[in-house]
């Protein structure tokens, strides 16, 4: 089984997210993770939704969301070819001795202190997953109090854009309307 | 819809409604002529304005019967069926319907009420999320708070319902809508941009699909329900007697293709016949038409039609390879796929290229032959359920709708009836639900009120619904019923006699004693009549088809020991079919 990177535009709607939270559960699919938002359409939403699949039955999944009358388009981001981030934030333990150490972490992860308290400091990074493992590992000896990370968002890399063509509404003529015999 | 796109009466469109009078009429001007329904509290603005509306509404007994009695309508019309109920029980109640409709690609709206806007999500009285519980049984769903948004929102549930693969689409509208002022106004188009079915084939697909008929030596056209919704009968006769290959109609698919016709093998899968069930396995292309490979056609899948290439054309992009591998997936409307292939094989045929299919066309004709449907008379004089449905068949004829529930009664009938046209046979194929058949039945005959529907139920079947006879009775729906009364739960039965040691658990029903059927149709106002002999049969389908104003109810008492052969043991090999007990046909040895 590998990790693949759904891009799902979806009409911005009440309870599309439970549509395809309830489809992933009920066809026994696994999410790694999601993450939902806004896109440059106001009546667009954008859901980056990690599956930990292999190739077949990951060409269901796509086919059953596609099937999702809100559900508008399904791109899969190849890790290469586009940008993954996930943002952390850590409140790790840190007393007056062990602040100089956990400092020189973050730096060294290019992260940022977001709070800061007399035994405690809020670290956020942003991130490809390893890298927020890695920051995680070593901040881990220190001990970390409370822990959450967002889910991944993905956008491809280089001039296209998936959502400039496919959202131009698509008028349907309404004829036949109750009349699928033809 | 043009025969049935009758004007909205009353207020002209742009004119301050109610939101139920603007439900109403979206329904009319989605072409909406019959409604099966219950009123209730949510519901109940909406049954004031129906009551001056062209549309006939049915009141039902149970909104269960609501449900089937709308996809028996939309069977056998090929019209979106619809029905309604109030929020909470009656809306659950429409659960299973939904689900039915769902798994067979049934086009029905469910139009239900909802508690008001303010008191949802507070678990009012009588308020379920109906719109959460049906989303995974539905094709899609709405809930509707802006009394503005009904007319576009009942739209696109017809033109969801009824396009594409065809389903069920359900209308949750929240009774603070339907009481509130709006403005009326049929939308001219409408924006779905996640919706676009695709209905015309890709022509290298067809051209590829061409090309492995042509080679093929063992074709066979496995004919699903696709046929059916697609209105695709006539292109399929067509394709079959240009190339000669064999048809194989599924449960969903009867009537598709002529019974009476030389090259039908008959039905294939767990009790499907052997000439089917070895017309899939020994072929080596399987044409897959509107049919989705479901679990009791193929069996195990790993031994299923092991040396088969597969054409899989269907408008559902996700049923083309969900099961088995397809090697030229065609993505269309059966009669588009069809047609798109009548004109390839033409232009081969001209230029000379036609497939030569003989070896494989006497073999399975020898094995139709040999193993024809069967089965035995009981020895003690006592009437053999499949003797009923062949009688039934023979004297009712190929005209009438017949309309099952689930369990060994299905079977036969699908077996013994015979079918020569689409939309004769009306069934409950993919979910399986006892008590489809009177409800269902009902409304066939309410959308074909000349066409003769028989429902064929079990005991048990017929006891979960039958309520709805008095409804059948009341409105002048003269269904006829044939009881096949073995009483059992006659499938499990069956199971347990093969797998269980004959340990009957559960399934003796008593109901030749309890109830008296013949008594509880009089007592809804039907003609009861009874029947446990041979030699009455055929004066007893006589006299109940001699009865037309008033629905008839009769109770065959058939023996209770008979099984449906052939079968294939659930979760084994298609290869390991039994002809009857103890009885394997043998088409495996024979050399190709």
């Amino acid at each position: 089984m590998t990790h693949h990177t759904l891009s799902v535009l979806v009409e911005n709607k009440p309870g599309v997210l439970a549509r395809i939270a309830g489809l992933f559960a009920r066809r026994g699919y696994n999410i790694e993770s999601l993450a939902v938002g806004p896109t440059e359409h106001d009546e667009v939403s954008r859901m980056t939704i990690v599956v930990n699949v292999d190739e077949s039955p990951l060409e269901q999944v796509t086919k059953q969301l596609n099937k999702l009358v809100e559900v508008i388009k399904i791109v899969e981001l190849d890790g290469s070819a586009s940008v993954n981030r996930e943002l952390l934030l850590l409140k790790v333990r840190a007393d007056a001795e062990t602040r100089g150490q956990i400092l020189d972490v973050v730096e060294l992860f290019q992260a940022k202190v977001v709070d800061v308290s007399t035994d405690t400091v809020v670290i956020q990074s942003v991130g490809n997953t390893d890298k927020l493992a890695d920051l995680r590992r070593l901040l881990e000896p220190f001990g970390i109090r409370e822990l959450v990370q967002s889910g991944m968002v993905a956008i491809g890399r280089g001039p296209r854009s998936i959502s400039e063509r496919t959202l131009r509404p698509v008028a349907v003529p309404l004829r036949a309307a109750s009349d699928f015999s033809g | 819809m043009s025969e049935q796109g009758s004007p909205v009466s009353g207020t002209a469109t742009g004119a301050r409604v109610t939101g139920a009078q603007s439900l109403i009429k979206s329904l009319e001007a989605a072409g909406t002529t019959d409604i099966f329904g219950i009123p209730g509290g949510a519901i109940l603005p909406a049954y004031d304005p129906l009551m001056d509306s062209t549309i006939r509404h049915i009141l039902v007994r149970h909104e269960q019967g609501a449900g089937h009695a709308a996809q028996g309508f939309a069977a056998a019309t090929g019209r979106v069926g619809v029905c309604m109920a109030t929020s909470g029980p009656g809306a659950t109640n429409l659960v299973t319907p939904l689900a039915d409709a769902h798994m067979d690609s049934v086009p029905i709206v469910a139009v239900t009420g909802q508690v008001g806007a303010a008191a949802i999500g507070t678990d009012a009285f009588q308020e379920a999320d109906i719109r959460g519980i049906t989303m995974p049984i539905t094709k899609h769903n709405f809930l509707v708070t802006d009394p503005d948004e009904i007319p576009r929102v009942v739209a696109e549930a017809f033109y969801i319902a009824s396009t594409g693969r065809p389903g069920p689409v359900l209308v949750d509208v929240a009774k603070s809508a339907l009481q509130a002022q709006t403005t009326f106004a049929w939308p001219e188009e409408l924006a779905l941009p996640g919706y676009r079915p695709v209905t015309k084939p890709h022509a290298k697909q067809i051209r590829e699909a061409a090309r492995l008929i042509l080679e093929a030596r063992r074709p066979v056209l496995y004919v699903g329900g696709g046929v059916i919704r697609a209105g695709a009968s006539r292109e399929l006769r067509v394709l079959a007697e240009l190339t000669g290959m064999p048809v194989l109609t599924t449960l969903m698919a009867r009537g598709a293709f002529p019974d009476s016709h030389p090259q039908h093998l008959g039905m294939p899968g767990m009790h499907g016949t052997v000439a089917a069930v070895a017309g899939l396995q020994r072929s080596d292309l399987i044409i897959s038409l509107g049919a989705r490979f479901d679990d009791r056609v193929t069996g195990n899948l790993d031994s299923f039609a092991p040396g088969a290439k597969v054409i899989h054309a269907d408008i559902d992009p996700a049923e083309i390879g969900k099961n088995r591998h397809a090697d030229v997936p065609i993505v269309g409307d059966c009669r588009e796929v069809i047609s798109d292939l009548v004109v390839a094989l033409k232009a081969a045929a001209d230029a000379g290229h036609t497939g030569d299919y003989e070896a494989w066309v006497d073999f399975l004709a020898d094995i139709k032959k040999r193993y024809p449907l069967a089965y035995d008379q009981p020895d003690d004089g006592t009437l053999a359920p499949q003797y009923v449905l062949e009688r039934l068949g023979q004297i009712v004829g190929p005209d009438a709708i017949y309309v099952a529930g689930v369990g060994q009664h299905q079977m036969w009938a699908a077996h013994f009836v015979g079918y020569e046209k689409p939309g004769t046979w009306i069934n409950s194929g993919g979910l399986g639900t006892m008590g489809f058949s009177v409800p269902a039945a009902m409304g066939a005959k309410v959308g074909r009120p000349d066409a003769t529907v028989w429902s064929i139920d079990g005991d048990g079947c017929f006891q979960m619904t039958n309520q709805e006879l008095a409804t059948c009775a009341i409105n002048d729906i003269p269904i006829k019923v044939a009881i096949i009364n073995n009483e059992s739960l006659g499938m499990v039965r069956q199971w347990q006699t093969l797998f269980y040691n004959e340990r009957y658990s559960n399934t003796d029903l008593h109901s030749k004693r309890i109830p008296d059927f013949v008594k509880l149709a009089d007592a809804y106002g039907c003609v009861g009549l009874a029947c446990e002999s041979p030699d009455q049969v055929d004066a007893t389908i006589e006299k109940a088809m001699a009865i037309d104003d008033q629905p008839v109810v009769v109770d065959f008492r058939v023996h209770r020991d008979a099984m449906v052969w052939p079968m294939v043991a659930a979760g084994t090999s298609n290869d390991d079919i039994k002809y009857a007990r103890d009885l394997a046909p043998e088409f495996d040895k024979d050399d190709l």
